[in-house]
């Protein structure tokens, strides 16, 4: 098992109290897994992907383990993490566009970048890696605001996965580019992880379409807690709970005039977290809320791979 | 490249063309006669006497020309090198009167500018990751920055000279002695150089260690940070590139400290009775010397110009983002 997440809460702290973003996740991400994490925003997902990598100053590690190819991480210590960082777990962060010193050239920074952990710069390595995402060495010689937006972004998945780790978080990679582009981004993730770069990945979204494409897993998280995790096809195709159905059921889809049938929402508003409602969180807006639901349901295994947290999944 | 450094060069041909042009009126619509106070510094009792020297310093000063043709000539003899002849020192050269006072000014100018920029900058980056000193040594910053000039200088110069006793308040060099290249020389014109510096340099000091240390705070934020911090770089790397960063605004910012800097130095000058340019003002107003004043001013300009330039200069080299927006506005 490449990572193991047990009953992780991370709070955020604020001027009128915690934030609960995440409130006890449990799952795990195979070795060669590609898994997705959907969900809208304010669901915890990116507070699920930064934890696992760098808690930010406001962020809070309350409780639950963090286990990666058997190691356990120390989340709060943010000295301890760093033998974790970029050699084990790495980020392709949301805001790749602006990743890069502006005032370095590419190739130094790599370079002293590399050299700071103590590792020694291949250059050849490095101008290979970037060939791979269709990227000439020279970008190594200029300086990122000679790059377009598209370029940094790949430069940035190369740095990032430089010293092949074990997990690859990124993180809303391809919130911020055109469809084609996301296109290319997905597929050189998958490529990333078909030539053994990177062992898993957990790739952070809201376009459920696209991750779609590359995820062998997808998991759906809402309010600060998990919903459903099952493989791609099966969520996509099959989902069993209630907010998953109709996220999916809120998807456009291939053949269908939305002239005649207009594309439904769902109704209300994802609870606060800063006292949120005991039980299952998705209760007020959900169509099946029976009393059973003031009773927080467990994220059990409904079949082989497919997890959901819902009284009504059977 | 080259398109830039022409619209530079043209925008500081243009500052230079009205700055001058300003500075030949400014003497000109003053009120009072510098011919007359020639005159009665003459002492002369005779009227005809009195109505020959008059016209005679009318004629050489050319006051008996229309305007127009005055600020023609200026111009004329100023591009042959010429800035007149000082009244208040009649008969010297008033280069020859600016010569002698610039050493001072730059000796002053030039190290508080210098070492006030480097030791503010260092100092705000220092304090930007500690809070204790952010908390007490910051706010002793903030006063410093908002304290004017000659005021400070009157500060130091009743504190440390006349209660203390430990610096002289007046002059560049003792009043017994003549200028020459020995150590009793240099030792007194140390001295006499200690306080005006000092007042020049604490106020910039402050400015400078503020702003660096808003500037690195957010720097530190900034998303190339995170990023380093998430692949686990060192704070060494971190601190190294936001303070690199941190520091082009600083450049900015000096150059556009520069005049007031200079500013500064003129009153400090004249608190201390600092033989340099700003001496040179006060004594060229209060003696209704035109060509002087036009002189001093003319040389100041030059100089803000000039110091400018290099700054532009410096920057194109420091932040290659300047480099590939230079068709951009200028």
């Amino acid at each position: 098992m490449a990572l193991n997440v047990t009953d992780l809460r991370v709070y955020y702290r604020t001027l009128r109290g915690e934030v609960k973003a995440l409130d006890g996740v449990t799952f795990s991400v195979a070795d060669g897994e590609i898994m997705g994490l959907a969900g809208e925003s304010g669901s915890g997902k990116s507070t699920l992907a930064k934890s696992l990598i760098r808690l930010d100053g406001r962020m809070r590690h309350v409780g639950g383990t963090v286990e990666l190819d058997g190691r356990t991480m120390p989340l709060s210590d943010d000295i301890g993490m760093d033998r974790f960082r970029f050699r084990e777990v790495s980020l392709i962060p949301q805001y790749s566009m602006s990743a890069l010193n502006p005032t370095r050239k590419i190739g130094k920074m790599v370079g002293e970048l590399l050299d700071s952990r103590g590792e020694r710069p291949d250059r050849a390595e490095l101008e290979r890696r970037l060939e791979l995402v269709g990227l000439s060495k020279d970008v190594l010689d200029r300086y990122p605001i000679e790059l377009s937006g598209g370029m940094k972004q790949r430069v940035v998945m190369v740095v990032s996965t430089l010293l092949n780790p074990s997990l690859l978080i990124a993180d809303e990679v391809t919130s911020a580019l055109d469809v084609s582009s996301q296109k290319a981004v997905a597929t050189t993730l998958l490529g990333f992880r078909d030539r053994g770069l990177v062992t898993s990945m957990m790739v952070v979204t809201h376009d459920i379409s696209l991750v779609y494409q590359i995820a062998d897993t997808i998991m759906v998280m809402y309010a600060g807690r998990l919903a459903e995790k099952a493989p791609a096809d099966v969520l996509v195709t099959a989902p069993r709970h209630p907010y998953t159905k109709q996220l999916i059921s809120a998807l456009p889809e291939v053949g269908v005039r939305y002239e005649d049938r207009r594309l439904t929402g769902i109704p209300g508003n994802p609870p606060s977290l800063l006292k949120p409602p005991g039980g299952c969180r998705f209760r007020e807006r959900c169509p099946l809320a029976f009393d059973q639901c003031a009773e927080q349901p467990p994220f059990a295994e409904v079949a082989p791979g497919h997890f959901v947290a819902c009284w009504k999944a059977e | 490249m080259r398109r830039y450094f022409g619209r530079k060069l043209l925008i500081y041909g243009l500052t230079f063309f009205v700055a001058v042009t300003i500075n030949w009126m400014i003497p000109r619509f003053m009120p009072g006669d510098p011919v007359q106070s020639m005159l009665s510094r003459a002492n002369v009792a005779q009227p005809a006497a009195v109505e020959a020297m008059r016209a005679h310093y009318t004629a050489m000063f050319g006051f008996d020309l229309p305007l127009w043709q005055q600020y023609l000539n200026f111009w004329g003899s100023l591009l042959k090198g010429d800035l007149g002849i000082s009244i208040w020192l009649f008969p010297t050269p008033v280069s020859d009167v600016i010569i002698r006072a610039v050493p001072y000014t730059l000796g002053l100018l030039i190290p508080s500018i210098l070492l006030s920029w480097f030791a503010g900058n260092r100092f705000g980056a220092f304090a930007a990751r500690r809070k204790w000193l952010d908390n007490s040594v910051l706010p002793v910053g903030y006063v410093l920055t908002a304290t004017p000039y000659m005021w400070l200088a009157i500060l130091l110069a009743w504190a440390l000279g006349i209660l203390a006793g430990v610096f002289p308040v007046a002059g560049a060099y003792g009043f017994d002695m003549q200028p020459s290249l020995s150590w009793d020389f240099l030792g007194s014109l140390a001295q006499h150089w200690f306080l005006p510096f000092a007042s020049l340099f604490l106020v910039a000091f402050g400015g400078w260690a503020i702003g660096m240390r808003n500037m690195i705070i957010y720097e530190l934020e900034a998303d190339y940070v995170n990023y380093l911090r998430a692949l686990g770089a060192p704070m060494r790397l971190v601190r190294r590139y936001a303070f690199r960063n941190a520091i082009l605004p600083q450049v900015t910012g000096l150059a556009l400290q520069l005049g007031v800097l200079v500013a500064g130095a003129l009153v400090t000058e004249i608190v201390f009775s600092y033989p340099g340019l700003g001496h040179l003002i006060l004594q060229a107003i209060q003696n209704q010397d035109f060509f002087l004043l036009q002189g001093t001013f003319l040389f100041i300009v030059i100089g803000v110009l000039i110091a400018n330039f290099i700054i532009d200069i410096a920057y194109v080299l420091v932040d290659p983002r300047t480099r590939t927006g230079m068709g951009g506005a200028a």
